[in-house]
């Protein structure tokens, strides 16, 4: 009875938890509930993709209204394994939050924090499920107005006006998409996407269609924060609270890219975006550049959590890059670089949420000398961030190796060698943390610190032993991304 | 699954275990890791032992060959030989990145396919510069530094030449291949740079005499010697490695005798050894190919056992260059003899390892009468023994006293090299077993009167020159440019030169340019910096312009698309 209705489940279950925790009015018991919802969602999106790895992409009507009239949860592959990324990034950052959101966030807001960031997990969780266009706009908003006071909450004075400008640019990007849903209504009457995926191909001439695309993409590129419209992020991430940084760079971007992947490929189709649009061309343009100017100005940073916050829009640059190919492993290096890089950037940032928990900084200059002081924090650190340049035997790797299969096999020898190069950028920012936390001595007036409480350490190693294990056992990843790969090259959901 | 593990998979897991544990347990460890890969290399048959499916692919992570195993096993007596050592003078650290190094090295041994390959060769680099770090000096630091980027820019190179392989044949499989597509001269590339070649060869002198003592005797076995086993099974027979290697082998005599640090010398010396087995491999017939890895095997034996030396003469007197040493024969008897045994087998003297694997190569040029090829080899093994057979001894524990009286090393120190010293003699006595392990059948005789009268003639009129030119053999204190001098030095003393010149229409001119060069820069990293307009935080206005900007021009695009 209940696993028939696991995919309504999924959102309304931490859904009903956020007012509760507005209810608890204590830091410690909204965070138990938090973290016990978190888990319970981790745990049914395990329970779906085994369904829909074992039957085949499933539906749900909701409320028993049938498609299209009524609301449809569609979950194939790709959201099935979307969906597990988003719910484990949730489930391992919560036990993370406890001490962190102590030290961070004032008691008295404690419980709106755990409301709020329940919210966000809805959102994203909703977006990622659902079938219906006008639904995911409406989980967007939520996720995004989460993510507003979440970012808000920061303690550095700076997070009111970054979470500002994330609010500005993110309500223009959310409607930019509703915009363009609202064109494609106009056209097509209809707002499921399997329904629009059908009608559109006969409408491909209409200039609306056309321009709907263009909002939709341009939309979902802030929301993904594709260079240029990746300005809003450095200072989101840079000011938000620690696990706010982990939680954000881990998944909310990796739904964006997820979003964009399922109005380009469902609804649209790859032959109206690659083959009568450039889009091709223009992803590939715009994801070349994230790498490297991303890569570059991270290397010049001297705070770290706003390194890796230029370094995800690098990442980012590599999925667009992925997408751009519209090939089979371009889409795979695509969408396994969703997890892999959920996996790397959750530890580096909770690594540097346990830095920041006993050091009360994370500039690179307050790092000297780590290595001995924190020793499992940093080893994390150096585990997840070789990861991220791409050293074998880790996740960064397999994306790695994908993309320059795609870039070559499209005969494209000069991205293939950006690829690399950037990765080789990659090691030096890594690095530079790596020199100052290992080969620096602390100043003589460094506070003494010790290593992180166990409850932040041992998500965070969780999370880079992942990085490791899915880099040499990639039967799940890469299997899940290539059927994924498949079934959107094919088009319909 | 499990039928047969990565041999060099063990040596790697006990890298990880050696920090955990301490004491006598410590030690046992260190030698028995090395004993246990030994006998799992020769428990590996023939063909592949492993296959499992990676990616899109069906690798093969094990699989047994001759000249793997020939190679695996050096480095698993290197292993040993190394770790003891090291055992009681190293710092942990330093024994447990030279294992997963060593590890590595056996695992592309072993490697059957080239994804596996480019895995464990990553590793490598990733082990040998913890190994050179292990020393703990800030010069070790920067040199590993230049160490790693020129690496793993080879491990760029590599991995492109690799996917485009696998691209243009559909096949993971690393098996002989010809440099006939860009991929595949990428490979060679990479495989090249590993090798000490042209004109990258300055990593090697540079990086590994910063090392520690006992850390360079590891690093000096498993880098190049991976490199000549890739090669031998790649690109056997591709005629553009005999120059390469010919190249190899003069660079590394004239570098080496203009040399004054000991470890230098050798370093240098490792040089000339490779290019003598690249050449071989260039030349490809099978004669050759054994003589390379004949070669291969003797040269990580004496080039250890030599570097043994040296390093235990740095531990005793803390000096390594040769203006400062001198005169030590004296109370260093032990590590005299066997220093003089390794320079005996790198010169190919009779009765060691040297003289029964090199002058199978020569043998293998005058067959496919490469006369010139054969001269210039000759030429080099004259070489050879002025700047390692003759100059290394003769410096560091004979010419003058230089009034250092240190003791000879601590046991296992002077119990390694015996090893290796008795190793080089065995060998060179009792070739069969070596023979036995090479690739081909073995066609060649090296006790014959021809080459033991063309060998002594070598070695008589090489020593006889290195006497007669004494005077201008004798080092001063000098430095060697290379070069990465000019990365190294020639641009940052440029830029300080020109901002301390003192006349003023100079400092004019020079500002001038200096200028324009950061100009040229400049824009490019100010970009970048916080500063930047890349970098910097925009206002909100300004980011929508760019929206708004992304908006129009998509628009239009796609507009424009549909009139078409």
């Amino acid at each position: 009875m209940i696993s028939l209705h696991l995919p309504a489940l999924q959102v309304v279950v931490p859904l009903i938890s956020a007012p509760l925790c507005v209810l608890l009015r204590r830091g410690f018991g909204a965070w138990l509930l938090a973290t016990v919802i978190a888990w319970t969602a981790f745990a049914i999106s395990l329970a779906l993709l085994a369904q829909v790895l074992s039957d085949g992409a499933l539906s749900y009507k909701m409320g028993g209204w049938a498609a299209p009239w009524g609301i449809e949860y569609r979950i194939d592959r790709l959201n099935a394994f979307m969906l597990v990324i988003v719910a484990g990034i949730g489930a391992l950052v919560m036990p993370c939050a406890y001490h962190s959101v102590a030290r961070e966030i004032a008691p008295e807001r404690q419980h709106l924090f755990y409301a709020a960031f329940m919210l966000a997990l809805t959102g994203l969780l909703g977006i990622v499920i659902t079938g219906d266009v006008f639904n995911l706009y409406v989980f967007l908003e939520i996720t995004s107005l989460a993510s507003y006071t979440l970012v808000a909450l920061g303690a550095d004075r700076r997070a009111l006006r970054a979470s500002f400008q994330y609010l500005v640019l993110g309500t223009i990007g959310a409607t930019f998409i509703l915009i363009g849903i609202g064109l494609l209504y106009m056209v097509t009457g209809t707002l499921n996407m399997a329904d629009l995926a059908a009608r559109i191909p006969a409408l491909q001439e209409l200039r609306p269609v056309r321009a709907a695309f263009a909002f939709i993409v341009v939309g979902a590129g802030l929301k993904l924060a594709l260079f240029p419209l990746h300005l809003w992020l450095p200072n989101a991430y840079t000011y938000a609270p620690s696990v706010v940084s982990a939680f954000l760079a881990a998944t909310a971007t990796k739904v964006g890219v997820y979003v964009l992947m399922r109005f380009i490929f469902t609804v649209f189709g790859a032959r109206f975006a690659f083959e009568m649009m450039p889009l091709g061309e223009i992803l590939m343009v715009l994801g070349l550049l994230a790498v490297m100017v991303g890569s570059l100005v991270a290397v010049f940073q001297t705070n770290v959590k706003r390194m890796l916050a230029y370094s995800s829009i690098a990442q980012i640059g590599y999925m667009a890059l992925g997408i751009s190919f519209a090939s089979v492993n371009g889409l795979v290096a695509g969408i396994v670089h969703l997890f892999n890089h959920a996996a790397m950037k959750g530890a580096l940032f909770l690594a540097l949420a346990c830095v920041f928990y006993r050091l009360g900084s994370v500039e690179l200059d307050a790092m000297r000398g780590l290595g001995r002081r924190m020793p499992l924090t940093m080893a994390t650190f150096v585990a997840a961030g070789m990861s991220l340049v791409g050293v074998p035997l880790t996740v960064g790797f397999i994306s790695k190796w994908y993309l320059v299969v795609a870039a070559i096999e499209s005969g494209l020898w000069p991205v293939a060698v950006i690829v690399l190069v950037a990765s080789l950028l990659a090691l030096v920012y890594i690095w530079r943390v790596v020199e100052v936390a290992y080969f620096r001595e602390p100043d003589g007036d460094a506070p003494e610190v010790t290593e992180a409480p166990a409850a932040m350490l041992v998500p965070t190693m969780a999370l880079a032993a992942a990085c490791i294990y899915f880099g040499i056992d990639t039967e799940l990843t890469v299997g899940v991304a290539t059927e994924a790969a498949l079934s959107l090259l094919e088009g319909g959901p | 699954m499990i039928e047969a593990m990565p041999p060099g998979l063990v040596l790697i897991a006990g890298a990880f275990l050696l920090p955990a544990t301490s004491g006598v347990a410590r030690k046992a460890l260190v030698l028995a890791l090395p004993l246990a890969t030994l006998g799992l290399v020769w428990s590996i048959p023939d063909g592949p032992a492993l296959t499992l499916v990676f990616l899109d692919y069906t690798l093969t992570p094990v699989e047994g060959s001759r000249l793997g195993r020939l190679f695996a096993t050096a480095f698993a007596l290197m292993a040993f030989a190394g770790g003891l050592y090291a055992v009681n003078q190293a710092r942990v650290v330093e024994i447990a990145a030279a294992f997963a190094h060593a590890g590595s090295a056996i695992g592309v041994a072993f490697a059957g396919d080239l994804v596996t390959l480019f895995v464990f060769w990553e590793l490598m680099i990733i082990g040998s510069t913890l190994v050179i770090w292990s020393a703990g000096t800030d010069s070790a630091y920067r040199a590993g530094m230049r160490y790693t980027l020129v690496h793993l820019f080879g491990g760029i190179v590599l991995m492109i030449g690799i996917i485009g392989h696998i691209a243009e044949t559909g096949s993971v499989t690393f098996e002989a291949m010809h440099a006939d597509s860009l991929s595949r001269w990428l490979i060679l590339a990479g495989f090249l740079v590993n090798a000490g070649a042209p004109p990258l060869s300055a990593w090697l002198p540079d990086a590994y005499p910063e090392a520690s003592p006992s850390a360079t005797v590891f690093l000096s076995a498993y880098t190049t010697k991976t490199a000549v086993y890739v090669l031998m099974v790649g690109f056997a027979g591709e005629g553009v490695l005999v120059w390469v290697g010919l190249y190899m082998v003069f660079y590394g005599i004239i570098y080496a005798l203009l040399e004054n640090d000991m470890r230098r010398i050798l370093a240098y010396s490792i040089i000339n050894q490779v290019g003598f087995m690249v050449t071989g491999i260039g030349i490809g017939t099978q004669m050759a190919l054994n003589g390379s890895a004949a070669h291969a095997f003797a040269h990580i034996i004496y080039k250890g056992l030599l570097l043994m030396s040296a390093g235990a003469v740095l531990h005793q007197t803390g000096k390594r260059k040769c203006t400062d040493l001198g005169g030590l024969f004296r109370s260093m008897p032990i590590t005299t003899v066997c220093g003089i045994v390794g320079a005996m087998a790198i010169s190919s003297f009779p009765l060691t390892s040297g003289f029964v694997s090199k002058d199978m190569i020569g043998q293998a040029a005058g067959d496919q009468l490469l006369a010139l090829v054969w001269f210039l080899l000759a030429a080099g093994s004259a070489g050879v023994f002025l700047h390692a057979g003759i100059k290394f001894p003769w410096f560091v524990f004979f010419q003058k006293d230089s009034g250092l009286r240190p003791p000879d090393p601590p046991w296992n120190m002077w119990a390694a090299m015996s090893l290796f010293a008795f190793l080089c003699i065995g060998l060179g006595v009792y070739p069969a077993p070596l023979y036995a392990m090479l690739p081909y059948a073995v066609n060649y005789v090296p006790y014959t009167s021809a080459h033991l009268v063309f060998q002594f003639q070598l070695l008589l009129f090489s020593g006889l020159a290195f006497f007669l030119l004494l005077p201008q053999m004798k080092r001063t204190l000098t430095l060697t440019l290379d070069f990465d001098w000019f990365y190294r030095h020639f641009l940052p003393r440029l830029c300080r030169a020109v901002a301390s010149r003192g006349s003023e229409t100079r400092r004019r001119v020079e500002h001038a340019t200096m200028t324009r060069i950061r100009l040229v820069l400049e824009p490019f990293f100010r970009f970048h910096r916080p500063e930047g307009i890349l970098a910097r935080s925009w206002p909100t206005g300004g980011a929508t312009v760019w929206v708004a900007v992304l908006l129009a021009v998509t628009l239009v695009i796609y507009y424009w698309q549909g009139a078409r």
